[in-house]
């Protein structure tokens, strides 16, 4: 039995939308080394609507594929969608993830809401 | 494929699996009983015994055998702490990078009232034998110390802990588990009292391996009910695994001194290139260790994915990190050896054996610092290290 769905390898193998965004106006990181998964969200968000979105992931393969599929969820949606992004809803675009690793999927959806946050922020500034 | 995880377990020897076959066919009786079938696999368990004894310097009298590495330190300790509770001794020395086998026995005895010293294995993975003699008292009852580590590899002063140990009147049990049929052990040469040893890791089959007790210590039984093992150890007998194992270890102390030697040429010669990698560090001391060992830190990357994508390219090896153990922690053997969580996390463990060839190690070169970049262009931590936001640790 694999560790993994195939979805999750895939995502993993072939991560969606990784990199940095120069000019994006909205940045997350969450997470620490500490406990082994660091992920850092870019948002490009143009009449809010999220028109571009980037993350680099330190972490295990769960991390790095929950990363990639919330970006993938993401992209291309208005601001009030994506806030309303959760843990469960990226895990189950996975088809599923290991108990212990539902964590993984956790950080992304906070990873997301701290880039959101921020760019909220800034457009109060 | 390219099987760089020895230490998790090795294939078994074509020999041994013969042997095992032959014993499952016409050797099936049961070693208790009296008739022929079952009197000849007594015969067959007891030449395994000789046999055993022979390779490490011991009596067959002096051999149990068990269900594997872990039966056997948990058996090793628990009658050790008894002996030493008996005379109201309840103190246990041992080091804070032991196998769980170990670690896990010795916090149960602390919850019964045990008090428990672990030794520094310093950030070279060597324990220093004078810390023993320091550490012992009056009251201890046993210093148990592993051979040589299963994650870092690293060999222990066990001959000179031995003498200290013989010195202060004290008993001695080594996890000689992933040192047994890779490097010279003799129990009494090196000084031991109680040994552990697993079939696994020198290709023989799971599930079986054996626990070495000097003549006149006293074992107590983990596993109760019928008189086997001389009353020490329940169970029919697991006669072809142990006449297996037996060939196995047969087998590779046979070529232990020529393994030694080209296996530890072919692992300078991993550890020489995935030196190249920037930012990373070998763990534990580069000579003093097991033939096959080679693990090292890689700053910046998680070592669960670095396993994933070695895998993809056809390597098998494993990880320190918290995400392969379930864990949110990584290795306690790593943090022993003062590695912080940060690169902690991104360890890789390749054990080698006789069978890895040099291309196989060229290759295992090559799609390390494939993966090692891959990994580092798309780590927040290595951007932040580059663009001197963050210090370097190695
Ligand atoms: C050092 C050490 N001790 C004990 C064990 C446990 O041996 P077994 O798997 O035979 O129970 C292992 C195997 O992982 C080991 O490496
Ligand atoms: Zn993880």
């Amino acid at each position: 039995m694999a560790l993994y769905s195939e979805k999750v390898m895939d995502h993993f193998r072939n991560p969606r939308n990784v990199g940095v965004i120069e000019d994006a106006n909205g940045i997350g990181e969450v997470g620490n080394a500490k406990c082994g998964d660091i992920m850092k969200m870019y948002l490009k968000i143009e009449d809010d609507i999220i028109k571009d979105v980037k993350f680099e992931t330190f972490g295990c393969g769960s991390a790095i594929a929950s990363s990639s599929m919330a970006t993938e969820l993401i992209k291309g949606q208005p601001v009030s969608e994506a806030m309303k992004l959760t843990n469960a809803a990226v895990a189950e675009a996975l088809d599923g993830l290991p108990d212990y690793k539902m964590h993984c999927s956790v950080l992304a959806e906070e990873a997301i809401k701290s880039a959101l946050e921020d760019y909220n922020k800034r457009q109060e500034n | 494929m390219i099987y760089a995880d020895n230490a998790a377990t090795t294939k078994t020897s074509p020999k041994a699996i013969e042997k095992m076959v032959e014993v499952m066919n016409n050797t099936f009786g049961n070693p208790s009983s009296l008739y022929g079938v079952g009197q000849k696999a007594k015969e067959e368990l007891e030449k395994s015994r000789e046999e055993v004894a022979k390779v490490i310097g011991a009596n067959p009298k002096e051999i149990i055998f068990t269900s594997g590495g872990s039966e056997a330190d948990n058996q090793a300790i628990i009658s050790a702490a008894r002996l030493g509770a008996r005379k109201g001794k309840k103190h246990i020395i041992s080091s804070a990078f032991e196998h769980h086998a170990v670690l896990h026995t010795l916090n149960k005895l602390q919850g019964e009232g045990f008090e428990i010293t672990l030794l520094d294995v310093h950030e070279n993975g060597l324990i220093v034998p004078e810390e023993v003699e320091n550490a012992i008292r009056e009251d201890t009852a046993l210093v148990t110390i592993m051979f040589a580590n299963n994650e870092i590899g690293t060999i222990q002063p066990i001959r000179e802990i031995g003498a200290i140990c013989r010195k202060k009147g004290v008993l001695f049990h080594t996890d000689a588990v992933q040192a047994i049929g890779h490097v010279h052990v003799n129990v009494k040469e090196d000084n031991i009292d109680m040994l552990s040893a697993s079939s696994h890791k020198f290709h023989g089959p799971k599930g079986v391996g054996f626990l070495y007790v000097k003549k006149g210590i006293a074992l107590t039984n983990i596993i109760e009910g019928g008189a086997q093992e001389r009353g020490k150890r329940a169970g029919t007998e697991n006669v072809p695994g142990i006449a297996g194992m037996t060939v196995a270890l047969k087998e590779a102390i046979e070529h232990l001194d020529e393994n030694y030697e080209s296996v530890s040429a072919k692992r300078d010669k991993l550890i020489a290139g995935l030196k190249e990698i920037p930012h990373c560090a070998i763990n534990g001391d580069e000579k003093k260790r097991l033939p096959g060992n080679v693990n090292f830190c890689f700053e910046g990357i998680e070592g669960e994915s670095l396993l994933l994508l070695l895998d993809d390219k056809g390597i098998q090896a494993s990880s320190g990190s918290a995400c392969t153990s379930g864990s949110l922690d990584p290795s306690h053997v790593l943090l022993a050896i003062g590695r912080v969580h940060d690169v902690a996390h991104g360890s890789l463990r390749l054990t080698i054996n006789e069978e890895t060839t040099d291309a196989e190690i060229d290759e295992i070169i090559k799609s390390v610092k494939e993966v090692v970049e891959y990994l580092r262009s798309f780590s927040p931590i290595w951007r932040d290290l580059v663009a001197g936001k963050k210090e370097f640790i190695l």
